[in-house]
């Protein structure tokens, strides 16, 4: 996602969903060599509202920038958040050289999140790839945890190599459930990886859904999400069914600067997790 | 125990095709069975066969002297592989490995070119399900060569 240098947001004196609250570091996890998950505990200012899986918060790297990092995480109402960060840039390079203890500015949480519980009672297909598993890991832990509410469920996940995969032991112990399929896949292997190597639609013939009647959640680079989404479609997938999460530069996460604007939507007030349908129009068009 | 021609009918490369075309097809095939690291084929070796895959995994592979093997993609039940059979010169270009059990269909390439030469209806039919593999693999290859994961994902 893209970040906003400058002096940062006023920690004090912003209202509701504007105001920053210092939270601290209080665990990391290195996933690959670029990509860390923080586990944040709120400070003495309090702890901003719970969110639902597909949200995103704003993180300030106090004298760098904030940028938009998607909840990836659900610690169990316990006040605290996770975020998994790539380093891309300074603000979220500074985020991944953090260590325990110190202090990140938090605002929000925003935007749209994914149809968890309208997807009760239908086969769920999630796909994710690269990092777009990270706003997806939520979700999927909150449906394993209701599984009797939902049909088959199936997760596909692509990543760049066999040193890319993020999330090892979370998809570890999904593939050892009996009750959910999860196929992983790389696009380049060198040595000694035994999975599947090829894009993520490759996958989607392992995925034992009804195109009739599944909800489909994806998440990953555009160009993925739009040759799986198109893939979806030409095996009777509806396009109002499919649900998509995307990025663009999103700075103060209110619908308010309109630097998200994608067409005549803001992606942080009405997505980030927009239906294909409502989206796809606009992804064709290069000026957008 | 299920015969070739029934087997043919339910693997999805062959979804739809003509009971007398998959008779006749049939004739060119046989059952085969690869234990985890057997080959398929070899890369240069002559490629004299087309394998329907009913189980398993097999990865496509080359050998780089610097990086050792390198996996280019991965084939698993309900897919084929191996083209080289359709066009002169008939060698294989990949390695091909079975990575688990892996159970196949296999055709004699040289009975299957004889077949489509003497009917070109059934030629034709066969030749468009192979041109719609095609298309997927070389989208998907496209997509790979993208390396979409590469730059800034999501996050």
């Amino acid at each position: 996602m893209s970040e906003s240098p400058g002096a940062g947001p006023a920690v004090d004196g912003a209202p509701g969903p504007m105001r920053t609250r210092v939270y601290a570091v209080r665990r990391t996890r290195r996933e690959t060599p670029d990509v860390l998950t923080l586990e944040l505990e709120p400070g003495v200012d309090g702890e901003i509202e719970a969110s639902a899986p597909g949200q995103f918060n704003m993180l300030y790297a106090f004298g760098v920038g904030e940028v938009p990092i998607s909840v990836s995480g659900d610690p169990g109402g316990s006040g605290r958040l996770v975020h998994t960060i790539r380093a891309v840039g300074a603000t979220t390079r500074a985020l991944c050289d953090l260590r325990r203890g110190d202090p990140v500015g938090v605002r929000g949480p925003y935007g749209s999140s994914w149809p968890v519980t309208e997807a009760e009672g239908r086969d769920v297909l999630v796909v994710a790839g690269g990092i777009g598993l990270a706003p997806l890991r939520s979700a999927f832990a909150r449906i394993l945890a209701r599984r009797d509410r939902y049909g088959r469920v199936s997760l596909l996940y692509g990543a760049r190599s066999p040193r890319d995969v993020v999330f090892e032991e979370d998809l570890r112990r999904w593939r050892s459930r009996f009750d959910v399929e999860v196929e992983i896949t790389v696009d380049h292997a060198v040595g000694p990886w035994r999975g599947h190597v090829g894009v993520v639609t490759t996958l989607l013939d392992y995925a034992p859904v009804e195109p009739d009647d599944c909800v489909a959640m994806l998440c990953g680079p555009e160009i993925m999400m739009r040759h799986v989404a198109r893939d979806l479609g030409r095996r009777g997938v509806d396009d109002d069914r499919i649900h998509v999460s995307l990025e663009r530069a999103m700075e103060c996460g209110v619908g308010l600067c309109g630097h998200c604007q994608l067409g005549g939507e803001l992606v942080c007030r009405d997505g980030p997790v927009f239906r294909w349908d409502r989206v796809e129009p606009l992804l064709g068009v290069p000026e957008l | 125990m299920r015969g070739l021609e029934q087997l043919l009918a339910e693997h999805p490369f062959f979804e739809g095709m003509r009971g007398g075309d998959l008779e006749l097809i049939a004739g060119c095939a046989r059952n085969a069975r690869f234990e985890a690291g057997e080959y398929l084929f070899r890369e240069g070796e002559p490629a004299d066969h087309f394998f329907l895959l009913r189980s398993g995994l097999v990865s496509v592979e080359v050998h780089d002297p610097a990086r050792g093997r390198i996996t280019v993609l991965s084939a698993g039940a309900g897919e084929v592989l191996g083209f080289s059979w359709l066009m002169p010169p008939y060698h294989w270009v990949f390695d091909a490995r079975a990575m688990e059990l892996t159970r196949s269909v296999v055709f004699d390439g040289a009975c299957l070119r004889e077949k489509c030469e003497g009917d070109p209806r059934l030629g034709y039919d066969l030749l468009k399900r192979v041109t719609g593999v095609m298309m997927r693999r070389l989208e998907a290859a496209s997509v790979q060569l993208l390396d979409v994961y590469g730059g800034a994902a999501a996050s």
